[in-house]
C-alpha cells in the first residue's frame, strides 16, 4: 500500500466517531466602516509605525516625486508594465538612473537584480488595519525576485486599492496567483522579542500613495 | 434565603475559620446556612493528578450530599473547588460513562456559587463596610487565584469586596495574574518549578508593604503563606471572607502565621 | 521505504518519531535549567516583552474573540473533514505543477527529501525555519547524507552556529541574550567584522552578509508551510526576515514539509488566520513579510516544486477524542509566551521540538504517553490556564494536559506493579473523600498534627513525595478542630460574627501570641 493510501486510511480510522463539522461563525469585521480619508490616516499610521517611509503624492506628480526619490541612485529595476509616465520624469533627466525593465522576454539575473540600488512597483491593494501592501505578480509589480533582492522597494499605490480590514483584500485577490505581502521593511525579533528593521528584503521601503 | 455551604475539604481541616466566616457573612445578610453533612471534597486533587477513577467516587459523593431540593444555592470560599464542581464533575462522569451522575453533577454546578460571585450577582453586596459592618484596618494585597480568574472569571469581584471594606488600605500586587505555583499535586510532582514561581509570587507581595496577602482559595495561600513562612516573612496570608468578616465589635484577630508585620514591634 | 508497512487496515494509532522525546524526566530537566540563572533572566525579559506586545496588538481589535471562535471552527471543520479537504489539496497543487509526496513518519519523510535533493546533484540547500523538519530532524539526517542545510533565519541561524539546540518554536534562541549572540558570531561567522556590537541592528546586519551569498546562489531550499488552502492548493509561509522570500523564490527547487493538519478549507479562511497568527506570535498587527505560491508559476520562482505531507504521529493524535484539538495548534507560540512554568525552565527542558504547554500535550499525542519520558510532560503544568486564555484558536490545553494524565495513570494501572507513592495518597484520599463521616474521623486526628508542628507551631519537614512541598514551604499546624465539629458541636445559627476567634481556635496555622 502506498504511502498515501496508508496516511488515508489512519486518517479515516482516526475519524471512526465521525466528528461534527461545525458551522463557522463569521462574526468578526469583513467589511470597512471607514471613509476612504480615514483609510488613509490609518494607513500611513502603521506603515510609519513599520519604519516605512510614506509619501502622499497627487496622481499628477508620481514622475517628479520618483525622480526626487531616486536622485543620487545608479540604477533601478521596474517590471514591464509598470505605468510610463510614473519614470517618465526620470528618463528627462538625461536617463540617470539607469532604469532595467525586467519583462517576460528579459528577465534580470540575480546578480544583476543584485546590483541594482532599488525597484520600483505598483500593488494589488493594501490593508490599512495591518500596514499591508498585498503584491499579486501583475505587470506592473513584476516577478517575486525583483521585488526581494534589491536592498530599496519604492511602491506606488493608489488611494482606491486601500482597504481597512484584511478580508476586503482576500476578496480582491486571487489565490492562484504567486503573492507576497509586504508590512514595512525587512525585519527580525529574533534577538530577545525586540523588533529590529533591516535583515535580508529591502531594508528601505518607500510607499507613494497617489491621492 | 437557603445556602448550602461547601466548605471543601481544605478549609474544613486545615482552616475552619474561613468557614466559620462565610457562615457569619451569610446570617449577618439574614439567610439560613445549612451544612450537607455528607460532604468532603470536590475531587479536584485526584482529578487534576489524572485518577479519574477514585475521583468518580469523590464526585459521587459530593453529588449525593448536594442533590437535594432542600436549599436555594450551595456556595462554597473557594474559586478551584467551585470551578471544580461546574466543570470537571461532568467531565468525570461522562469519561467513566456514568451518564446519571454527569446529569445530577450539571444540576448541582448550576446551583453552585463562588462566595464573591452569590455575594455580589445574587446577594447584591457592593459596600461591604455599610451592608455587612466589614471592618479591618490593615495593609492589604490581593493574589487572585488562576481558577477564579479563568474558569469562573470572578474578575474583580473579590477585589471590589476586599477594596470595600471599612479601614482597609489595599495596595496593588504587580503582576498578580501570574500563578503562584501551587497547582496541586504539582507542587510535589514539580516541587522545583513551583517553588520558583512561589518565590516570585513572594517577592511580589513583600515589595508592596502589605501586612498580609489576601485571596479567594485556602490553597493557595496555603502554599504563599507557607512559603513566606520558610522565607521568615512576617507577611502572611488571609482568606478574603475572614476580612469580610471581621467588624470594629468583633475584629478578627489575625494570629500565628498570619501575624502582621511590624505588629510586634 | 519506511518502517511502518502494512498490508490491510492499518492498526491505529501508528505513533510518530523524531525530535519529538524527553529523554529524562521534565522535573530533572526544569531542576537543571532552573540553576542556569542568566536563561532565567533571558527568559523572563523576553517573554514579558512579547506578553505585552502581544496584549497590546490583540486589545486593539474589537472583534478578537470573534476570530478566535471563528479560528477554532474552521480547524474543528479542518479535522472533521480531513481526507477530503487533502484530495482537494493535492488536486488544485498537482493541477498547477507541484508534485506532492506522502510521508508515513520521520524516516520516510527525510528520506523523500534526500532523495529529491539527490536528483538535483547539489550538495547545499537553504531552508526557512520550519518546526516540521525539526520534529523530522531533517539536518541530521542530511548531514548524515553529505548534505549541508544552512538556516536562514537569524534564530534558527545563531542555534545553528552554536551547535545548540532550539528551546522555542517561534524565536529559537530566545533562550541566549544579545551578548551571547555576538560572542557566538565572533566565534563561528567566517567573515566578521571583529569589532561588531551586541546592538541587534548590527547582529541582524551581520547575519545578512553571513548569509547574502548563499542566498543569491542556492539551488534548493527546503522549508515549511503555515498553511495550505484546500480549495485553491496554495500554500503560505509567514515570516519577518525576507529570508523566507529568498528560499521560496530564488532557488531552482523549492522541497515544503507540511504536517497533514496544517490544511484549511478554503482561501477566504486566511482571512481569519493571518489575523490570528500573527498577533498572537510576534505581537505584530501584520508580519513583514507573507508568501504564497500555488504549485509552479512558470517565469517566477522556483520552477521544480515539491510538498512532502507528513504524518509522523498526528493520525494517532486525532484518533485520541479528546486530544484531537492539539492539532489545531497554529505554532504562534503564545501559549508559552505566556507560562509560568516555560518562562522559568525555557524549552530544552521540555526535551521535544514542541516545548511549553502545547508542547506538553502535543508531544506525547504524536509519540504515545508511553513514549520514553513523555509522560512526565502532562504533569509540567500548575493548570493555571494562562495558555488556554491565549490560545488564538482555543485550545483548551489544561484539559487536554488533565486528559493525559488520566492516560498517563491508566496505563501504569495496567501494569503489574507495587503502587507509587501517588497511587497510596491518590487511593487514601478516595477513601477520606467518599463520605462526610470518613473525613470526620480523619478530622478528628488534626490535634495530632498540631502536635508533631511543635514549638514553631508549622510543620517544615515531611516524608516521601510530600517532602516536595516542605522543600520551599512550611505547613501549619493543623487546628484544633474542624469546621464540621465546631458546625456539630458549637453552631448557633444567627450568631453572625465569626466564632472561635482567639488563638486556641483561630484555624490559619500556628497561633501565636494573643493580640
Amino acid at each position: 500500500m502506498s504511502a498515501r493510501e496508508d496516511i488515508m486510511n489512519r486518517i479515516k480510522s482516526a475519524l471512526r466517531d465521525a466528528p461534527a463539522t461545525p458551522v463557522v461563525p463569521r462574526e468578526y469585521r469583513r467589511t470597512s466602516d471607514m471613509t476612504a480619508a480615514q483609510r488613509l490616516e490609518q494607513l500611513v499610521d502603521r506603515l510609519v509605525d513599520y519604519k516605512a517611509n510614506v509619501f502622499l503624492t497627487p496622481a499628477g506628480e508620481a514622475p517628479a516625486r520618483l525622480a526626487e526619490l531616486l536622485a543620487g541612485s545608479a540604477s533601478i529595476v521596474v517590471p514591464h508594465g509598470l505605468p510610463e509616465s510614473w519614470i517618465s520624469g526620470l528618463e528627462n533627466d538625461g536617463g540617470t538612473p539607469a532604469v532595467h525593465v525586467d519583462s517576460p522576454e528579459h528577465r534580470l539575473t540575480t546578480a544583476e537584480l543584485d546590483a541594482v540600488d532599488a525597484v520600483v512597483t505598483a500593488a494589488a491593494v493594501a490593508v490599512s488595519e495591518t500596514g499591508t501592501i498585498m503584491l499579486d505578480g501583475g505587470d506592473d509589480q513584476g516577478r517575486r525576485i525583483i521585488s526581494l533582492v534589491p536592498d530599496r522597494h519604492i511602491c506606488f499605490l493608489n488611494v482606491d486599492q486601500i482597504v481597512e480590514v484584511l478580508p476586503e483584500a482576500i476578496a480582491r485577490l486571487e489565490a492562484s496567483r504567486p503573492q507576497t505581502w509586504i508590512s514595512g521593511p525587512s525585519a527580525t525579533s529574533d534577538i530577545e522579542l525586540e523588533r529590529v528593521e533591516g535583515v535580508h528584503g529591502p531594508r528601505t521601503l518607500d510607499v507613494v500613495i497617489l491621492t | 434565603m437557603k445556602i448550602a455551604l461547601f466548605a471543601t475539604c481544605i478549609v474544613d481541616a486545615m482552616y475552619p475559620r474561613t468557614a466559620q466566616a462565610t457562615v457569619a457573612i451569610l446570617e449577618r445578610l439574614g439567610h439560613e446556612v445549612v451544612f450537607p453533612a455528607g460532604q468532603a471534597c470536590c475531587g479536584q486533587m485526584h482529578v487534576n493528578s489524572g485518577y479519574f477513577k477514585e475521583a468518580r467516587t469523590v464526585v459521587a459523593n459530593h453529588v449525593e450530599a448536594f442533590d437535594t431540593d432542600d436549599y436555594d444555592v450551595a456556595v462554597a470560599p473557594s474559586g478551584s473547588c467551585v470551578a471544580s464542581v461546574k466543570h470537571q464533575h461532568e467531565l468525570v462522569a461522562r469519561r467513566c460513562g456514568d451518564t446519571a451522575l454527569e446529569a445530577r453533577a450539571a444540576v448541582v454546578g448550576a446551583k453552585t456559587y463562588e462566595l464573591s460571585q452569590l455575594l455580589t450577582d445574587v446577594l447584591g453586596v457592593t459596600n461591604a463596610a455599610e451592608q455587612l459592618g466589614s471592618h479591618f484596618p490593615h495593609k492589604v494585597t490581593y493574589h487572585p487565584s488562576c481558577h477564579g480568574m479563568r474558569l469562573l472569571r470572578l474578575e474583580d469581584r473579590q477585589l471590589n469586596l476586599l477594596a470595600s471594606v471599612g479601614g482597609i488600605e489595599m495596595v496593588e500586587l504587580p503582576e498578580a495574574d501570574q500563578c503562584c505555583g501551587f497547582g496541586g499535586t504539582f507542587s510535589m510532582k514539580n516541587a522545583d518549578v513551583s517553588s520558583a514561581m512561589m518565590e516570585d509570587k513572594a517577592a511580589n507581595i513583600c515589595g508592596t508593604g502589605a501586612e498580609l496577602c489576601s485571596g479567594g482559595d485556602a490553597s493557595c495561600l496555603m502554599h504563599i503563606g507557607g512559603g513566606l513562612s520558610r522565607q521568615g516573612s512576617e507577611v502572611g496570608t488571609l482568606h478574603f471572607a475572614e476580612i469580610l468578616a471581621s467588624t470594629l465589635e468583633n475584629p478578627v484577630t489575625v494570629t500565628g502565621e498570619v501575624k502582621l508585620a511590624g505588629s510586634k514591634r | 521505504m519506511s518502517s511502518n508497512t502494512f498490508l490491510g487496515m492499518p492498526s491505529l494509532p501508528v505513533f510518530g518519531h523524531g525530535n519529538l522525546n524527553a529523554t529524562e524526566a521534565f522535573p530533572k530537566a526544569a531542576h537543571r535549567e532552573l540553576g542556569n540563572e542568566q536563561l532565567r533572566a533571558n527568559l523572563g525579559h523576553a517573554t514579558h516583552t512579547i506578553r505585552d506586545k502581544r496584549l497590546k496588538v490583540v486589545a486593539e481589535l474589537p472583534d478578537w474573540e470573534d476570530m478566535r471562535n471563528a479560528g477554532a471552527a474552521i480547524k474543528d471543520a479542518t479535522m472533521a473533514n480531513l481526507p477530503a479537504l487533502l484530495e482537494q489539496f493535492e488536486e488544485n497543487f498537482t493541477a498547477r505543477g507541484g508534485i506532492i509526496h506522502w510521508a508515513r513518519d520521520a524516516q520516510e519523510a527525510n528520506e523523500i527529501v534526500t532523495a529529491l535533493i539527490r536528483e538535483t546533484g547539489e550538495t547545499e540547500v537553504v531552508k526557512v525555519k520550519s518546526m516540521a523538519t525539526q520534529e523530522i530532524g531533517l539536518n541530521e539526517y542530511l548531514e548524515e547524507q553529505g548534505i549541508a542545510a544552512y538556516e536562514t533565519d537569524l534564530a534558527e541561524l545563531i542555534v545553528q552556529l552554536d551547535h545548540d539546540k532550539p528551546s522555542h518554536i517561534l524565536v529559537p534562541a530566545i533562550h541566549k541574550n544579545r551578548s551571547q549572540v555576538r560572542d557566538i558570531f565572533l566565534r563561528e561567522m567566517p567573515v566578521v567584522d571583529p569589532l561588531l556590537t551586541d546592538e541587534p541592528a548590527k547582529l541582524a546586519e551581520a547575519a545578512r552578509r553571513h548569509l547574502r551569498k548563499k542566498f543569491l546562489s542556492a539551488k534548493v531550499a527546503v522549508s515549511g508551510a503555515n498553511f495550505g488552502l484546500a480549495d485553491t492548493g496554495t500554500l503560505t509561509v509567514v515570516e519577518s526576515e525576507g529570508n523566507g522570500r529568498m528560499c521560496l523564490t530564488l532557488p531552482e527547487t523549492l522541497i515544503t514539509v507540511m504536517g497533514i493538519e496544517k490544511l484549511l478549507p478554503t482561501w477566504e479562511d486566511l482571512e481569519v488566520f493571518m489575523q490570528l497568527l500573527p498577533r498572537s506570535s510576534t505581537g505584530e498587527r501584520m508580519n513583514p513579510y507573507t508568501s504564497l505560491w500555488t504549485g509552479v508559476t512558470p517565469g517566477d520562482g522556483p520552477q521544480n516544486v515539491h510538498l512532502v505531507m507528513l504524518d509522523n504521529g498526528r493520525t494517532a493524535a486525532l484518533a485520541d477524542e479528546m486530544g484531537r484539538t492539539a492539532l489545531n495548534c497554529i505554532r504562534c507560540s503564545a501559549c508559552m509566551n505566556v507560562c509560568p512554568v516555560y518562562e522559568r525552565t525555557g524549552g530544552h527542558a521540555y526535551g521535544s521540538t514542541y516545548p511549553g504547554p502545547i508542547g506538553a500535550i502535543l508531544s506525547p499525542l504524536l509519540t504515545g504517553i508511553k513514549s520514553e519520558e513523555n509522560n512526565s510532560l502532562p504533569y509540567a503544568s500548575s493548570l493555571c490556564g494562562a495558555c488556554f486564555d491565549a490560545c488564538p484558536v482555543k485550545i483548551n490545553i489544561p484539559e487536554i494536559l488533565v486528559h493525559l494524565r488520566g492516560e498517563d495513570v491508566d496505563s501504569k494501572r495496567a501494569k503489574v506493579k507495587v503502587p507509587t507513592q501517588m497511587d497510596l495518597m491518590m487511593k487514601g484520599a478516595e477513601w477520606a473523600f467518599s463520605g462526610g463521616a470518613k473525613l470526620n474521623l480523619l478530622e478528628r486526628g488534626l490535634p495530632l498534627g498540631k502536635l508533631a508542628a511543635g514549638r514553631d507551631k508549622v510543620i517544615k519537614k515531611l516524608p516521601g513525595i510530600a517532602g516536595g512541598w516542605t522543600q520551599s514551604r512550611d505547613i501549619p499546624a493543623p487546628p484544633s478542630q474542624s469546621f464540621r465539629q465546631w458546625w456539630a458541636k458549637e453552631h448557633k445559627p444567627g450568631a453572625a460574627v465569626v466564632p472561635g476567634n482567639t488563638a486556641e481556635d483561630a484555624g490559619n496555622g500556628s497561633e501565636g501570641e494573643q493580640p
